[in-house]
């Protein structure tokens, strides 16, 4: 059996050399799968904190997510068209600065991770699951109604957005760019897991009466695990949007919500990398059995199917032939 | 605005509710009964829509094509039931989301296969087409006013199963104590596999009879199911009467919330302002009339439990 | 300052028409072990989630060193020294057994809202943990995950965990359930120990383990106290015995 330790160095290796493989040999298509598996860990990576962790099944990230775009495409729309944002008596200027963009995209959503948090968070189990997924569609529809910022048609933008002495028009550097994030939101959840934060939000997990016995609040545990969570997955939506230069409802469609809960369990849930792993498997899915068939979502319901009903841990799992935390 | 207006958004928001009834109410019955959360619900609506779709196009008969959408539903649930949700009874409620979540990939890309992507339609029957007059002077499609007619009467359907017979006490025994209801005997098994069936068959309805005022189309669960799941949060999980009261004020709010806030904005804003931000609110005012319950009553108006 | 640690006074409880907590006033005085008996069904568990603040009362007040905690979270009473065992083990199985008593370590200091740190590096918490397992006898396990424990070492990590808040009182629900003979004979020369770091409110089925250990028994029977006193009282009292001891169930 393979120690989870070398996985957890080997995954980001791995795909860090596969996109400088892809530089060499001058596939930029491969580079960009490779940069939608960074952004798309990156999310899971932040949705797995709140729910390896902390055992929230949030079926309501994307909402997140979508925050992230918008804050993107919002911001560089205003730049684009040199009109100013005027909030009532505030006024902002657009800004194509990618460090600026990200500030606000992770400030918004954990804003917006404390108000649905706070809410949700009355409640457990099966409600928890429907109030975030009935969250997120309320941000769907608000944005689709929401015709200032192109409704339904989305917003886009011309021109990749800046970063200081850096070319992110070409592939290889926007994905250094995504790899660095993926990698430091990875060193920030390792630090939580081990901090004395970790150590009781994965009690109030499995023993939330023991947690208040010892003096802690478990709901504040979660809720502040469920900002961080939905703060990280903003960014990633950020860069999503970037990537595509386009923003639209659809990053907030509950669809993407769900799939971001199944990259988790097929890397493995609560493990480091696994999301990183099962954004891999996912992207290589949609890109082989897509290329195959239009209707490979069968193909990736069946496997999916087959994960939860036969085999709990997901690759990690497998690999490692240790059982995962129990969500 | 005119009372004539006001009306018929009432009327609309009434049928809209008696239909997220049909869905809401087999989602309560499976969440109270067998502790599970079916996010493939959804499914099961689209699949009585589409076999409502094709046997109305076969046989052209309306009534033949409603029961095609209860039969075909009813034995997409008891196939989905016997195969995997009966797997998952006492899994984790994470399992229990990915498991249906997959489902509904399987449901959506097989009917996209079988059916195609372009939408399709039928008929409302002849003897109910065309509007009716209200006293008022308020015209009304009467098909419409059908739709509220069959919501109620499957409302009083279900109370009275669940109230009366030898059925509803089981199964208002096996949401309250799983062995107990094992030990007296009953198929426990058998008994879940009928209430998943009567759940789908409910929804498969709903999808057969809005799917003659709408499109039939891959995707249409997917609004309707979020909506129910307010609905069910609303309500309170596992009761049938907060399903009923949850619907109705879903549906008017969702109705009378798209006339009225764009006519509260232009009270102190201009119109074109007041249109977008009045409707942009609206289409979020049922999550935020489940923020408000859920501050007030976090485990929903008739919930025993959170 | 009250010479009381716990107190509760004239507390009630009803669910519907039962009266599960019937004007219930026991105390814990520094030193002693005070165990409350009765039949099942008498409202022992309803009295200790009053008591620990999973459930509130209808009447009466609850006092902790003679401050009125009635209202207070069950959080907030942990951190005013309340140190309590469950009936049934509720603790995190999937982590060490160390890791659950390090939670411990973090609630009433409130270092659970460091994020960076590892959290077993902490030496002085780490101190402290090390020496509530040896205090139970856990030390040698204390790297095994607590889902691979016996029973009896369940309930002894229990007892540790309530070690580490320093609590000024313990309240215990059966710490005895489960153990065999020699688990219990074990657990109760422990508690003797115990009490004069702290009394314990205790709450035991074990008639024997209770006469052993209590200076004075409270008898709950439908929700009241019919009867305080030593043991020699209790064993002596008529009405005790009609009520609960002689009752063959």
């Amino acid at each position: 059996m393979i120690p989870e330790r070398f996985i957890t160095f080997a995954v980001p290796a791995g795909l860090f050399i596969i996109a400088i493989l892809a530089f060499w040999t001058d596939e930029p298509f491969t580079i960009t799968l490779t940069t939608r598996v960074a952004i798309l860990g990156l999310a899971a990576v932040g949705l797995n904190i709140a729910l390896g962790i902390g055992g929230l099944v949030s079926l309501g990230h994307a909402a997140f997510f979508g925050l992230g775009g918008y804050a993107m495409g919002i911001l560089a729309y205003h730049a684009q068209t040199y009109s100013p944002l005027t909030l009532g008596p505030l006024v902002i200027e657009g800004t194509k600065s990618m460090p600026v963009i990200w500030i606000v995209a992770v400030v918004t959503s954990a804003l917006a991770a404390l108000a649905i948090g706070v809410l949700s968070l009355r409640t457990s189990g099966v409600y928890f699951i429907m109030i975030t997924l009935a969250f997120g569609q309320m941000l769907y529809y608000f944005s689709v109604s929401w015709s200032a910022y192109g409704g339904e048609d989305g917003l886009s933008i011309y021109l990749r957005n800046e970063f200081p002495g850096i070319n992110t028009l070409v592939p290889i550097q926007f994905f250094g760019l995504c790899f660095v994030l993926l990698c430091l939101a990875l060193v920030l959840q390792a630090r939580l897991r081990g901090s004395s934060f970790g150590l009781a939000l994965n009690a109030a997990r499995q023993a939330p009466a023991r947690v208040e016995t010892v003096g802690l609040n478990p709901v504040r545990l979660k809720l502040l695990a469920f900002v961080i969570s939905g703060a990280i997955t903003g960014l990633a939506g950020a860069l999503y949007a970037d990537l595509n230069r386009f923003v639209s409802p659809s990053m907030f469609s509950w669809h993407l919500s769900g799939e971001l809960i199944v990259l988790i369990i097929i890397g493995g849930v609560g493990r480091l990398v696994g999301p990183v792993i099962g954004a891999a498997l996912f992207v290589a899915l949609e890109h082989w059995l897509g290329g195959l068939t239009e209707y490979w979502h069968i193909g990736l319901g069946a496997i999916l199917l087959g994960i939860v009903l036969f085999s709990r841990g997901g690759v990690i799992g497998f690999l490692t032939g240790k059982a995962g935390p129990n969500v | 605005m005119s009372p004539i207006l006001i009306i018929e958004q009432l009327l609309n928001g009434l049928q809209f509710g008696v239909m997220l009834f049909l869905m809401a109410a087999g989602l309560t019955l499976i969440f109270g009964v067998m502790g599970l959360i079916n996010l493939a619900h959804g499914s099961l609506y689209m699949v009585g829509a589409f076999a409502a779709a094709a046997v109305a196009a076969a046989t052209g008969s309306f009534f033949l094509a409603l029961a095609a959408s209860l039969a075909a539903a009813a034995a997409a649930g008891v196939v989905i039931e016997v195969f995997v949700i009966r797997r998952l009874y006492r899994a984790a409620h994470l399992d229990q989301v990915l498991a249906t979540f997959a489902l509904i990939l399987i449901f959506a890309e097989g009917a996209r296969w079988v059916f195609g992507s372009f939408p399709l339609y039928f008929d409302v029957p002849p003897m109910l087409s065309g509007p009716i007059m209200l006293p008022g002077g308020v015209q009304y499609p009467l098909y419409r006013l059908a739709l509220i007619g069959v919501g109620l009467a499957v409302g009083c359907g279900l109370w009275w199963l669940t109230a009366r017979t030898r059925i509803g006490i089981q199964i208002r025994a096996g949401a309250n104590d799983r062995e107990m209801i094992a030990a007296l005997g009953v198929d426990i098994s058998r008994l879940y596999t009928v209430v998943f069936a009567l759940g789908a068959a409910l929804a498969g309805f709903a999808g057969a009879l809005v799917g003659a005022i709408q499109s039939v189309e891959v995707g249409m669960g997917d609004p309707v199911l979020i909506m129910a799941f307010v609905v069910v949060v609303i309500g309170g999980i596992g009761s049938i009467k907060g399903a009923f009261i949850g619907a109705i004020l879903v549906g008017l709010t969702d109705r009378l919330g798209g006339i009225f806030l764009p006519e509260v904005f232009k009270l102190f804003m201009e119109p074109g302002a007041a249109t977008q931000t009045g409707s942009a609110l609206a289409s979020m005012a049922i999550y935020i009339l489940m923020g408000v319950v859920l501050v007030w009553r976090p485990s929903g108006l008739f919930g025993a439990r959170a | 300052m009250s010479e009381h640690l716990l107190e509760t006074r004239g507390l009630c409880k009803s669910f519907g028409a039962l009266k599960a907590t019937d004007n219930v006033s026991i105390s814990l005085k520094p030193g002693e072990i005070h165990a409350i008996i009765g039949p099942n069904g008498a409202g022992k568990s309803t009295l200790i989630a009053q008591i620990c603040g999973g459930l509130a009362p209808d009447a009466g007040q609850i006092l902790m060193q003679g401050r009125d905690v009635t209202s207070l979270t069950t959080q907030a009473r942990a951190q005013a020294g309340l140190g309590r065992t469950f009936q049934v083990s509720a603790l995190a199985m999937e982590d060490t057994v160390l890791e659950n008593v390090l939670l411990g370590t973090l609630g009433a200091s409130g270092h659970a809202w460091r994020f960076w740190k590892n959290a077993s590096n902490v030496r002085d918490r780490l101190d402290q943990a090390m020496a509530a397992l040896e205090r139970v006898g856990l030390e040698k396990v204390c790297d095994q995950q607590t889902a691979t424990l016996s029973h009896g070492q369940r309930r002894q990590l229990e007892v540790a965990v309530a070690l580490t808040l320093e609590p000024s009182a313990f309240v215990m629900d059966e710490p005895m359930a489960g153990l065999g003979a020699e688990g219990t004979k074990k657990m109760t020369e422990f508690l003797d120990g115990l009490r004069d770091q702290a009394p314990i409110l205790l709450v035991e089925h074990d008639m024997d383990a209770v006469f052993a250990l209590a200076d004075r028994i409270s008898v709950l029977v439908y929700g009241q106290i019919i009867a305080t006193g030593s043991v020699a009282d209790i064993r002596a009292s008529a009405t005790v015995r009609d009520a609960y001891l002689g009752d063959p169930a």
